[in-house]
C-alpha cells in the first residue's frame, strides 16, 4: 500500500474504472448496469485518497459520512468494518453509493479532483456495502434498552427509512405506516432495476425489522388512523415523509390520450409491478414502437431507459432547454447515450394528437431558444415563432415534476403548508408547525433525491429524539 | 393478508366477499373503496367497499368476473386470502338531507349504490331506487336496495323481470310526471352513467356518478385514474370517486378504460380462464 503521506504517489494511481454491462445487452434486461469493483479495484481505488486532515468531502455529504475513514479501512483491506463506519452515518449504503449524485456533492469537493479525476466515493461506498451484504456479514448492532417511548413514522421511504433506522439505535419503538404492499418509496416505485436492484432495497428494510422497527403496510395514515389519532394511541411522535404526490401534467391538448403516462404511473407499473414481465405479472404496460419522454430530469432518464428497454423502435427525450441545463445527472445522460436514447432538445410539447380510438399516435412540438435568464438562474426557453412539427410516438411519458400529496393535510389542518401544498418545517430540526409531528423529504422539498431526503430524516430524528425525552417543543415552524 | 370470511354467488359471474379488515371497516365511509392485490404477481385494482360492520371487523365487496384479476379473485373461497387490501380510500360521499334522492343502479353498480342508498336514508332523505341488469339472473341487491328505498323500480333491457327497459328509461317518466327529485346518484357502466347524467342535464337535476378508472396506487401518486372534469384533469383515487355528471368527459373515461383491451386479452387466453390460481404457476415459462 502506498503510504498515505506519499500524496504524489498516491495521485499517481489513475481512477478504477468500473466494468459495466454492454449496452446493447442491456437493453435487453433489467440487470444492474455496472457490475461494481472487485476487492483489487476498490482498494486500489481506495489508496487515491491522501485522507486529508480537514476533508472537505466530509462537509459535502448531506449526512456527514466519515469518508476518509471508511475509504482508509477500505485501502486497508478491512472491508467490513469500513461498512460499519459508515452505517454509522448512513443507514443505506447500498442505495446512496448507487443513486446519490456524487458529482455535486462529495466528489465535487473532492481536493484530488482538482487536478484530475476526484476519488469514486460512491463507488467505494457501494462495494463495502454490497461485500458486507453478499458476504452475510451485516450483524444487527446493540440497542439501548427501551426508553418507554414510540414513534410513528408515516411513509417508508428514504426519509422515514432512515427516521426509523436512527430512532430504533435511540432505544425508541418504531412503526412504520406504508400505503403501499412494500416499503422502500421510491426506492421500489421509482428508481428500476437496473439502477437499484430490488434485492438491495429488501436487504436494508430487512435489517431494519431486524433491529426492532414495526412495519406496517397497506396502511394509509389519514384514511386509517389520522396524525391525531396516532398521537393520542400511544406515539410520542410522528414524522411525515409521505414523498412526492400528484404528478405534474402539462395541461396541453391531449394528454389524457391512451398512452399517455405520467412517469410516476410508467416507473410504477414497471418497476413495482414488473409490467416488464407481463404476463407473468398481472400488471400490463403498452410497449410503445416510438416513446417520447417529456422533461430532462433525472425521473425522465430512468423512465426513457426503462422504455428501452421494452423493445421499441425509438425512444426519445424532449427538453425544452439545451443539454447544458439538462437537470439529469451526467452519468445517466451517457448511459441513455450509450443504449441509443434520442434527444430533441429546446423543444416543447403543444399537443398531443390521437387516432379515431382515442390512442396517442404524434406529439406536436414547438423549436425553443433561450433567452434571458429566469428566476432559476438558467436561460428562459422561448418558443421560435412558426417552428411547430410532428413526431410520431405511441406512448409518452411526462416527467414534469410533482405537486404535494393532500392525503395528510386533508386530516391534518394544523400542518401549515407552504403555497405549493408542500409541509413547512424548521429546516434544523424537521419540526412542522404541529407539537409532535416532523416532516421531511419531498413532501417537504416537493421534489429532490433521496440522499436530501436522508439528510431530513436524519436532522428530524435527533430532534424527534430530543422531544421525546424531554417533551419540550421548541422552534416549530 | 386479508382473510375471506364469507362468499355469496349473488348472479352470474357476480359474487359477494365478507373480508376481515377490522382497520378499514372502523374508518370506512359510503363511497370508498379498497385497492386490493390478490397474490405476489397480482395487479392493484379498485373495489368499492359495499358495507362495512366495524364490530365484526368486516369490510363487503362485490366483483363481477371481467378480467384476469377478478376472475382469479371470484375463484376464492371462504378461508381463502387476499394478500393486499387498502383503503378506505377516496373521499367518502357526501351526504346530507337532500329531500328526495333517486339512486341508480346499473348492474353492478348497485352495489356501490346501497352504501349510498342506506347513508341517503339514515340522513333522512326520501329514497327512490331504479335499479337495472342486462337480465333477470344478473340483477343484485334488489332486497338490500328494498330496504332502504321507499320506491324501488326494476328494469331489464330484455325484458325478463320488472320494468322492459333501460334505467334511464324509468328516470325520465319520474321526470315528466313531475316528480320532485333534489339528487340523482347514478353508478353503473358508463354509457349508463353517461345516459342518466344526460338526461338530468335537461331537466337540470343535480346529478353524482361514481367513476371506476383504471388505478394503480390508488393515493394520488401515478395519474393513471385521471379524468377531465370540466376541463379540468382530477384524480379520481383522491379527488373522487364521485363527481358531477354534468361535468365528466365520459368519452374519455370510456377510451381510457380500454387502454389494455389488448393486454388483458392476451392475459386471460394465455393463461387459462376461469382454472384459478393453479392455471397461473403452470403459465410460468
Amino acid at each position: 500500500m502506498v503510504d498515505p503521506k506519499d500524496i504524489k504517489r498516491r495521485m499517481e494511481i489513475p481512477k478504477q474504472s468500473m466494468s459495466e454491462q454492454e449496452p446493447m445487452a442491456r437493453i435487453r434486461n433489467f440487470y444492474e448496469v455496472p457490475y461494481g469493483y472487485t476487492p483489487e479495484q476498490a482498494m486500489k481505488e481506495a489508496e487515491r485518497c491522501i485522507q486529508c486532515k480537514k476533508p472537505v468531502c466530509v462537509g459535502g455529504c448531506p449526512v456527514n459520512i466519515d469518508i476518509p475513514w471508511f475509504i482508509r479501512l477500505i485501502a486497508e483491506g478491512k472491508f467490513i468494518e469500513a461498512a460499519r463506519k459508515l452505517k454509522e452515518t448512513n443507514g443505506l449504503p447500498a442505495v446512496c453509493g448507487r443513486v446519490c449524485p456524487q458529482e455535486d456533492q462529495c466528489e465535487k469537493v473532492c481536493v484530488i479532483g482538482k487536478k484530475g479525476e476526484p476519488v469514486s466515493i460512491g463507488r467505494l461506498e457501494r462495494f463495502a456495502a454490497d461485500f458486507e451484504r453478499e458476504h452475510g456479514e451485516v450483524t444487527i448492532p446493540e440497542l439501548p434498552t427501551w426508553t418507554g417511548k414510540r414513534a410513528a413514522i408515516v411513509g417508508g421511504g428514504p426519509a422515514g427509512l432512515t427516521v426509523a433506522g436512527d430512532l430504533v439505535k435511540k432505544g425508541h419503538k418504531v412503526t412504520i405506516f406504508e400505503a403501499l404492499h412494500i416499503a422502500g418509496g421510491v426506492l421500489v416505485y421509482g428508481i428500476p432495476e437496473f439502477r437499484l436492484p430490488k434485492k438491495i432495497v429488501e436487504a436494508e428494510v430487512e435489517y431494519l425489522r431486524r433491529m426492532g422497527v414495526e412495519i406496517v403496510t397497506n396502511a394509509v395514515v389519514g384514511k386509517l388512523e389520522t396524525i391525531d389519532e396516532l398521537l393520542a394511541n400511544g406515539y410520542g411522535a410522528v414524522f411525515v415523509g409521505t414523498g412526492a404526490g400528484l404528478p405534474y401534467f402539462m395541461e396541453i391538448p391531449g394528454e389524457n390520450l391512451v398512452g399517455v403516462y405520467s412517469a410516476n404511473e410508467y416507473l410504477t407499473r414497471v418497476n413495482l409491478m414488473k409490467a416488464y414481465q407481463f404476463p407473468e405479472y398481472d400488471t400490463p404496460i403498452l410497449n410503445g414502437r416510438r416513446v417520447v419522454v417529456v422533461g430532462g430530469g433525472n425521473t425522465a432518464m430512468d423512465a426513457a431507459r426503462t422504455a428501452l428497454r421494452l423493445c421499441p423502435e425509438e425512444v426519445t427525450i424532449i427538453y425544452r432547454r439545451s443539454r447544458e441545463e439538462l437537470p439529469a445527472r451526467v452519468e445517466e445522460v451517457h448511459h441513455g447515450e450509450e443504449e441509443g436514447l434520442k434527444f430533441r432538445l429546446l423543444t416543447n410539447p403543444v399537443r398531443f394528437i390521437g387516432d379515431a380510438e382515442g390512442r396517442l399516435k404524434a406529439v406536436e412540438c414547438l423549436k425553443m431558444e433561450l433567452g434571458e435568464p429566469d428566476e432559476s438562474g438558467r436561460r428562459r426557453p422561448v418558443p421560435v415563432k412558426g417552428s411547430e412539427f410532428c413526431l410520431e410516438c405511441d406512448v409518452a411519458i411526462i416527467s414534469i415534476g410533482n405537486g404535494a400529496n393532500p392525503l395528510i393535510p386533508q386530516t391534518t389542518p394544523d400542518v401549515k403548508l407552504n403555497k405549493w401544498g408542500n409541509i413547512t418545517i424548521d429546516v434544523d430540526t424537521g419540526k412542522t408547525s404541529k407539537k409532535g409531528v416532523f416532516a421531511g423529504g419531498d413532501i417537504v422539498r416537493g421534489g429532490a433525491t433521496v440522499i436530501l431526503a436522508m439528510g431530513d430524516g436524519r436532522r428530524a430524528a435527533n430532534s424527534m429524539h430530543e422531544y421525546l425525552m424531554t417533551g419540550v417543543w421548541q422552534g416549530g415552524c | 393478508m386479508f382473510e375471506i370470511i364469507e362468499k355469496r354467488e349473488l348472479a352470474q359471474l357476480v359474487k359477494l366477499f365478507k373480508i376481515k379488515a377490522p382497520l378499514i371497516a372502523k374508518k370506512r365511509k359510503a363511497g370508498q373503496f379498497v385497492v386490493i392485490r390478490l397474490n405476489e404477481r397480482g395487479e392493484r385494482i379498485p373495489l368499492t367497499i359495499v358495507d362495512s360492520d366495524p364490530v365484526e371487523g368486516t369490510i363487503t365487496i362485490i366483483v363481477q368476473e371481467a378480467g384476469r384479476t377478478t376472475s382469479l379473485l371470484s375463484a376464492k373461497n371462504k378461508g381463502d386470502s387476499i394478500l393486499d387490501c387498502v383503503g378506505p380510500l377516496g373521499k367518502p360521499t357526501h351526504i346530507e338531507k337532500y329531500g328526495t334522492a333517486v339512486c341508480v343502479g346499473g348492474g353492478i353498480g348497485t352495489a356501490v349504490t346501497y352504501p349510498i342508498g342506506k347513508a341517503l336514508k339514515e340522513a333522512g332523505c326520501e329514497v327512490i331506487s331504479i335499479i337495472g341488469a342486462r337480465t333477470k339472473n344478473l340483477l343484485i341487491l334488489e332486497d338490500e336496495m328494498r330496504s332502504v328505498s321507499g320506491r324501488v323500480y326494476v328494469t331489464t333491457d330484455d325484458g325478463s323481470y320488472g320494468h322492459h327497459g333501460f334505467v334511464t328509461n324509468v328516470l325520465e317518466e319520474l321526470l315528466k310526471e313531475g316528480q320532485k327529485v333534489d339528487i340523482v346518484l347514478a353508478v353503473g357502466p358508463v354509457p349508463m352513467m353517461r345516459a342518466v347524467s344526460n338526461l338530468t342535464k335537461k331537466y337540470n337535476v343535480h346529478t353524482m356518478v361514481s367513476l371506476n378508472p383504471i388505478m394503480v396506487d390508488g393515493t394520488g401518486m401515478c395519474g393513471s385514474c385521471r379524468v377531465t372534469i370540466k376541463g379540468k384533469n382530477q384524480f379520481v383515487c383522491v379527488d373522487g370517486p364521485e363527481f358531477d355528471g354534468h361535468e365528466v368527459d365520459f368519452e374519455e373515461l370510456t377510451r381510457r378504460n380500454r387502454s389494455y383491451l389488448k393486454e388483458e386479452k392476451a392475459a386471460m387466453e394465455g393463461f387459462g380462464y376461469h382454472e384459478g390460481e393453479k392455471c397461473y404457476d403452470k403459465g410460468r415459462p
